[in-house]
């Protein structure tokens, strides 16, 4: 309760450089400083996204939009965090599938996404997919590079009271590596949200990338789209506050294991 | 006396990215079961690593370490795990004790580990503690005792599956001298009841107490 209290004290200077930001964008549009400007006024814009609040088919479309980013999530921790793990902790796999992965990850996924499609048709799962493959790099390298970097010391001391393997893997470098695969996971929502919204203006059924290209080639109104930007990133603010809790929780773990 | 340590050729190289960097040429050692003896030498010359190779916390890159006539060397990384957990009581410079847990859940960890029931380990635990004046600091964390506490735990720790042999890593480097007197007298009274003790030491007065002093520079042994 108190850490809530203090933040809520802080919130002003929080989001002071925002509303500095909404000011001089206000101001220059206003002004005719972007002249032919391709920006409305901040007010409308904020006033835009206020009626978005209430339209239930801007977060019906949302809603498609999270299922799919929360089913590329939940399969790429599924795959990535273990393959993480075995790549990290064991020289000879790293030896073999590095390469591999190495090479894997340089090929553009929305390149891809057109050979999905071949395979998998054009409903949910080539979306799914290759939101999947987004995410899962991200998430890859952190758990990899979290396992290899693990304190020697640590490990050290584990060993020296009698440690198995198997025991090593569960009490010693998971709960060490949770921190940065977490980070990872957040990062991993940048990449996401780039893959999906390229993918849904192509034209899968809703989703905030279709609401986005809809505003933007039919003219309607670019306050509109504008309006869905921001709320966008609200949600991407949202999402990342909720990583940082839930890492904030299970990274006491991590002082369990703290050596002096 | 059976020989509870030997090694055979035991060489260490280190790769740092295309170098290869040998720190031991070839260590043939053996220690007696109930010797106390210490490994000295320059700092770089290889004793902890040899220490490390010994305690089976890492292999070597050729040659034989066995311990009690077990050849260490054909093991899984798992049956290390159960010799290190049986056999071997480690004893670090920095005491590498986990910090959140209380002395006794400490002293429990390796019990933990080789499937001690909960009312043994803590019983053994608390005998253990008490026997290094510890009774009164059993539910206290490392981080609120002194350094000569700490390190009384850390030898509880590596005494707790009675281990046949006790590897200590300069175990008074942190202390001071009356400290490190007091570590030192309990390891000697530790040898005197049949333990068998190898020390890394920098310090003569410690060396001088041990039976056999084994003195390595630059990887290999000084005869």
């Amino acid at each position: 309760m108190a850490k809530i209290i203090d933040q809520l004290k802080t919130l002003p200077q929080r989001l002071l450089t925002i509303m500095i930001f909404l000011l001089v964008w206000e101001i220059a549009v206003k002004a005719g400083l972007l002249y032919p400007s391709p920006v409305p006024p901040a007010s409308s814009v904020l006033g835009a996204l206020k009626d978005l609040a209430f339209e239930s088919i801007f977060w019906e479309h949302t809603f498609v939009s999270m299922q799919r980013i929360l089913s590329g999530y939940a399969l790429a921790i599924i795959i990535a965090v273990p393959l993480g793990f075995a790549v990290g902790w064991s020289t000879t796999l790293e030896r073999y599938l590095d390469p591999l992965l190495q090479t894997f990850r340089q090929i553009p996924l929305m390149a891809l996404f057109p050979v999905f499609i071949l395979f998998f048709g054009t409903g949910e799962l080539p979306c799914i997919l290759i939101i999947m493959l987004a995410a899962m790099w991200c998430i890859l390298l952190s758990t990899i590079s979290s396992v290899q970097n693990i304190d020697p010391f640590l490990v050290k001391t584990a060993r020296s009271v009698g440690t198995s393997q198997w025991d090593m893997l569960r009490k010693v470098v998971l709960p060490s590596a949770v921190p940065s695969i977490f980070t990872g996971m957040r990062y991993a929502y940048t990449d996401i949200l780039l893959v999906l919204i390229a993918v849904e203006m192509l034209g899968v059924n809703g989703g905030w990338g279709i609401i986005v290209s809809s505003h933007e080639h039919h003219g309607q109104s670019h306050t509109v789209m504008y309006a869905i930007l921001i709320s966008m990133a609200i949600v991407g603010v949202i999402v990342n506050y909720i990583f940082v809790a839930l890492e904030r929780r299970l990274c006491r773990w991590k002082e369990t294991i703290e050596i002096t | 006396m059976d020989r509870i340590l030997e090694t055979e050729s035991v060489t260490k190289t280190y790769r740092l990215g295309k170098i290869d960097v040998p720190v031991l040429h070839g260590i043939d050692l053996s220690v007696k079961q109930g010797e106390f003896a210490a490994i000295m030498g320059p700092s770089g010359s290889g004793k902890s690593t040899l220490l490390n190779i010994i305690g089976c916390l890492d292999r070597p890159t050729s040659g034989r370490v066995l311990i009690d006539c077990i050849d260490t060397s054909t093991l899984s990384d798992n049956e290390l795990a159960v010799i290190r957990g049986r056999k071997i009581g480690f004893v670090f410079q920095t005491f590498n004790l986990v910090a959140r847990l209380s002395a006794q859940r400490n002293v429990e960890m390796p019990m933990i580990y080789q499937d001690v029931p909960r009312n043994a380990r803590v019983k053994r635990a608390r005998e253990l503690l008490t026997l290094f004046g510890l009774s009164d600091r059993m539910d206290h964390k490392p981080p609120e005792m002194s350094g000569g506490q700490r390190q009384r735990v850390a030898l509880a720790r590596a005494l707790a599956n009675d281990p046949a042999l006790i590897l200590a890593d300069e175990p008074t480097g942190n202390l001071d001298s009356k400290t490190g007197k007091e570590i030192l007298r309990i390891l000697e009274d530790l040898n005197e009841r049949g333990r068998t003790i190898l020390i890394v030491t920098h310090d003569h007065e410690i060396a001088g107490k041990c039976d056999r002093i084994i003195r390595l520079k630059d990887g290999v042994i000084e005869t």
